[in-house]
């Protein structure tokens, strides 16, 4: 599988874009600026449901300092009755995602642009914009969505051949989960809540866009993917690809938020209309208002075992938020609630439900930690009354293997039995508990994917190397890359540059998504610098006059072997580099391939909880993470992957939730009151790697990136379980809750 | 708006610059000043990832007039490496792999600083409250939190 050395894979090496973010250097898309440029602004919706009957623009385009204004018209219409998807999008839910077209869809919609000298005449010109809108009843909640005379967002929209809010279903079955249920011994069924949360991204999304006499134009922006970018523009505007150059900006976080495009449609516009460069950058109220977050959920998980704990059938029903457009993330959902186990009989059923919130993006893992959440809290309780360590149950159903998922496949080697017996040996879990403290465990799966990805490595003249992929690096991706082609090519890996191309200097890649960068990222730049050392070593036997067969190449350097072993001096990079016209001319090499072999990631999660009981405050003390990686290449940020993720969970599971008033308008659009954690609200997250290397890959890799998140917040409601004898069913278990439940516990003992 | 003048000191360097009445220290370091390492995250003092010194002081240069600057002592991210000679904490960060996406880590680096250079031996709690300021949604923070207690052992042993 790989014959390395391993003198850099593996070691904790500076990032190569390290220096640019410690100093202020790192550009990330709202520090670009442009001679000339005018400043772009965007009008939203007032109300959370509402037609929209005319839109004037006459006066604000009469206002001095006005450049351009953008609406609904002048992007492409996508009819609704044609779906065109890219990637995980479809183009008739993008078109009016990022303008409302007949309506708005929730409090924030964009229902308009408008570019001009200054900030300030944008938003003055933002306000003197007329729209006549016929104000609708809105639902925001699920069960508003839901209900018998809920109002309707979308007439095209039908189930059971009527007029509704549920815009799809999906559906895994597996066995027969009716004959699963009356073979167990004892059956737990639980509803739970999750509420939408945020990806949070400290970067707003940011934007500018400059076009050119010829129509030719370039796009900075923070994003996850600079061909998703070029793509969905092209799309929305009409712009043919080929004169779109996306140019990936640092990205200040993106967690799956970023995969989808706001604001770049409507600059580009704006630009070509203006004949200027357009900047336009979110503020933090429009970011909370009118991107992401993930979907609220409902649920209803039922688990039989036998009474050795034996899983004899499982169900979960879900419905997911999909905010105003269709595309909740069901899939993950429904996919992944019960990957972990070995499970005979089962059945996951989601439903996307639109309602009037903004439209979800991907989040992490997108609908896993939903999936899991329900399953992982009934297990807890299965657990429990069985009498049996939690970590036992799970290892008894452990997938593993050739265990058949409900979703579908058949799984390969993998390494979720390891996490759950690294758990059980861990010292966290072996700690002894003080008073208001508990401790609870959850597992979790992620997909992983694979997909397109390109790498091009040119050897520079004086032999050092330059490695070019087409992947914005969300978390250090380029260490990682740098580190494998060091180990490849036998050199320090401070020889190598490794940078982001835009669209038209690298071949097309997939996005930043799916826990697929370093695998797919990895495939090409091994095939790219495997091609450079034969490369290296024919140019070498040419100098030698020798059989290529007979040079190996060996710590940054060409070395006759075989029979002609100790022959000539070795060759090293920068001689043969020096050489090359010798023979074929300029070193590079290009890969462009469509990867495969992602395999899923599993992982447990260890968390410990202290109740303050007065303030019904639940603080996480310890916290551990325990996750099959496949192959560390940089152990560094594997573990920030699993920290993060571990962070994110916590807040999901305490205290994030969006806050809305009776007009359907979020009360809680910022960093205040959207309350994130803190460096004060956390412990040090311990992280235990565990590397069971993916056969399918050159180096061992298996996604990382959104794995932790999924165990996370059941790991944290089992732990307060734990502490107090109470279940928690509804996220998140904020202060209140766990107020009102003490008082109740209090009142029913007395 | 007639435009006011500024006389101030960045990073040790003398500067002038006009800007609006109501403009924020951080517009006018970024848009005036190309000095872009600030950035905004939030414009409410949430996030600290616009955090700058103001006559040595911890400030969100969102929360502050450009106007302010006038007479004082501004220090942003730009001023924390001497050339190429980083400040402990920036390699340490980097050696510790203490950011991901980077975009809170100036903020994160002037705030460290200002609490290194007021309290050089701080306790893990004491490190976590005055961070609390600045919000990282990639690291959970273990690593920058070690990171600091790590740079101020380091800065009190070379002390010595």
């Amino acid at each position: 599988m790989n014959e390395i050395s391993n003198k850099w894979i593996g070691e904790r090496t500076i990032r190569p874009d390290g220096i640019d973010k410690v100093t202020g250097r790192a550009a990330f898309a709202a520090d670009t600026s442009m001679p000339g440029m005018i400043w772009g602004k965007v009008l939203r919706s007032p109300h959370a449901h509402a037609v929209i009957k005319s839109i004037d623009t006459s006066k604000a385009e009469a206002l001095p300092g006005v450049k351009a204004v953008v609406t609904a018209a002048d992007i492409v219409d996508f009819p609704v009755d044609t779906p065109v998807p890219l990637g995980i999008q479809d183009m008739r839910w993008m078109c009016r995602n990022v303008l409302a077209r007949e309506k708005a869809l929730w409090h924030g919609h964009a229902i308009a642009g408008v570019a001009a000298t200054s900030e300030a005449i944008a938003e003055e010109a933002c306000a003197l914009i007329e729209v006549e809108y016929e104000v609708l009843p809105h639902a925001i909640e699920i069960d508003d969505a839901l209900a018998k005379d809920a109002p309707i967002l979308h007439d095209f929209i039908t189930f059971d051949g009527k007029p509704s809010n549920i815009a799809g279903t999906l559906e895994h079955t597996k066995g027969d989960v009716e004959a699963g249920f009356a073979e167990a011994d004892l059956v737990i069924e639980r509803d739970f809540t999750t509420r939408p949360v945020h990806q949070g991204y400290i970067e707003p999304h940011a934007c500018l866009v400059s076009t050119a006499a010829d129509g030719k134009m370039t796009i900075w922006s923070s994003s996850q993917g600079q061909f998703m970018v070029r793509a969905m523009t092209a799309l929305l505007t009409g712009i043919p690809q080929s004169n779109i150059r996306a140019i990936p900006a640092e990205i200040g976080g993106g967690f799956g938020g970023k995969t989808i495009i706001y604001l770049e449609p409507m600059a580009a516009i704006l630009s070509k209309k203006s004949g200027r460069p357009v900047k336009m950058v979110m503020t933090r109220e429009e970011v909370m208002r009118a991107s992401g977050p993930t979907s609220g959920s409902k649920s209803t998980v039922k688990i039989g075992v036998r009474k050795d704990g034996k899983i004899t059938a499982a169900e979960g029903i879900y419905w997911l938020q999909a905010g105003g457009l269709p595309g909740s993330p069901i899939r993950g959902a429904v996919g992944c609630a019960l990957a972990p186990y070995d499970i005979p009989n089962g059945r996951t059923l989601g439903y996307d439900v639109v309602s009037n919130r903004s439209k979800v993006a991907a989040y992490r893992a997108p609908g896993a930690p939903i999936g899991a959440f329900g399953v992982e809290c009934v297990l807890d309780e299965i657990a429990d009354k069985l009498g049996m360590d939690p970590l036992d149950l799970r290892l008894k159903n452990a997938a593993k293997e050739g265990t058949k998922a409900v979703h579908g496949p058949t799984f390969p080697l993998m390494g979720y039995v390891e996490s759950l017996e690294a758990a059980k040996a861990h010292a966290h879990y072996n700690a002894p508990l003080g008073p208001n403290q508990g401790r609870g465990v959850a597992s979790g799966f992620w997909f992983n994917a694979g997909g397109e990805s390109s790498a091009q490595v040119n050897i520079t003249e004086d032999g050092n190397v330059v490695v070019t992929t087409g992947h914005p690096d969300i978390g250090g991706s380029r260490a990682g890359i740098a580190n494998i082609c060091a180990e490849l090519l036998g050199i320090d890996y401070r020889r190598i540059s490794v940078l982001i191309g835009d669209t038209a200097t690298i071949g097309f890649s997939n996005l930043t998504g799916g826990s697929r960068v370093l695998f797919a990222s990895s495939i090409v730049v091994t095939e790219s610098t495997k091609k450079i050392i034969a490369t290296l070593c024919e140019l070498a036997a040419k100098i030698w006059d020798i059989d290529p067969e007979a040079v190996i190449w060996e710590d940054g350097e060409a070395r006759p072997a075989g029979a002609n072993a100790g022959q000539f001096p070795p060759l090293t990079l920068e001689e043969l580099a020096a050489r090359a016209n010798e023979s074929g001319g300029p070193i590079g090499a290009g890969t462009q391939l469509n990867t495969t072999g992602a395999e899923g990631g599993f992982g447990t999660h260890i968390c410990d909880v202290e109740i303050d009981p007065e303030l019904g405050i639940a603080r996480v003390i310890r916290y551990t993470v325990l996750q099959d990686v496949g192959r560390a290449v940089h152990p560094s940020y594997v573990e920030g992957q699993m920290q993060g993720g571990a962070a994110q969970a916590i807040g999901w599971a305490l205290n994030e939730e969006y806050l809305y008033d009776k007009n359907g308008k979020v009360d809680n659009p910022g960093f205040l009151d959207y309350r994130m954690p803190v460096a004060s609200d956390l412990p040090m997250l311990d992280t235990h790697i565990i590397e069971i290397p993916n056969p399918k890959h050159p180096q061992g890799v298996r996604g990382v990136g959104e794995v932790p998140l999924v165990p996370g917040p059941a790991a944290v409601r089992n732990a307060i379980h734990n502490a107090l004898g109470i279940y928690f069913d509804d996220l998140p278990i904020s202060p209140p809750r766990i107020l009102a439940a003490l008082e109740g516990q209090k009142a029913a003992a007395e | 708006m007639t435009k006011i003048h500024v006389t101030t000191t960045i990073n040790g360097e003398p500067e002038e610059f006009l800007c609006d009445p109501n403009e924020t220290m951080l517009d006018a370091l970024r848009n005036r000043l190309g000095l872009t390492g600030a950035k905004e995250g939030c414009a409410t003092g949430d996030c600290g990832a616009c955090s700058i010194t103001l006559d040595g002081t911890l400030v969100c240069a969102c929360l502050m007039l450009a106007a302010e600057s006038d007479g004082h002592e501004i220090t942003t991210i730009e001023g924390m490496a001497e050339g190429e000679n980083l400040h402990p904490l920036q390699t340490k960060f980097l050696e510790s792999a203490a950011l991901q996406c980077g975009i809170c880590t100036p903020g994160f680096l002037i705030a460290a600083k200002a609490l290194l250079d007021e309290n050089p031996d701080p306790t893990e709690t004491e490190v976590r409250f005055w961070l609390a300021g600045n919000l990282c949604r990639c690291t959970g923070y273990d690593k920058i939190i070690r990171a600091v207690m790590d740079t101020a052992a380091e800065m009190r042993e070379a002390a010595q």
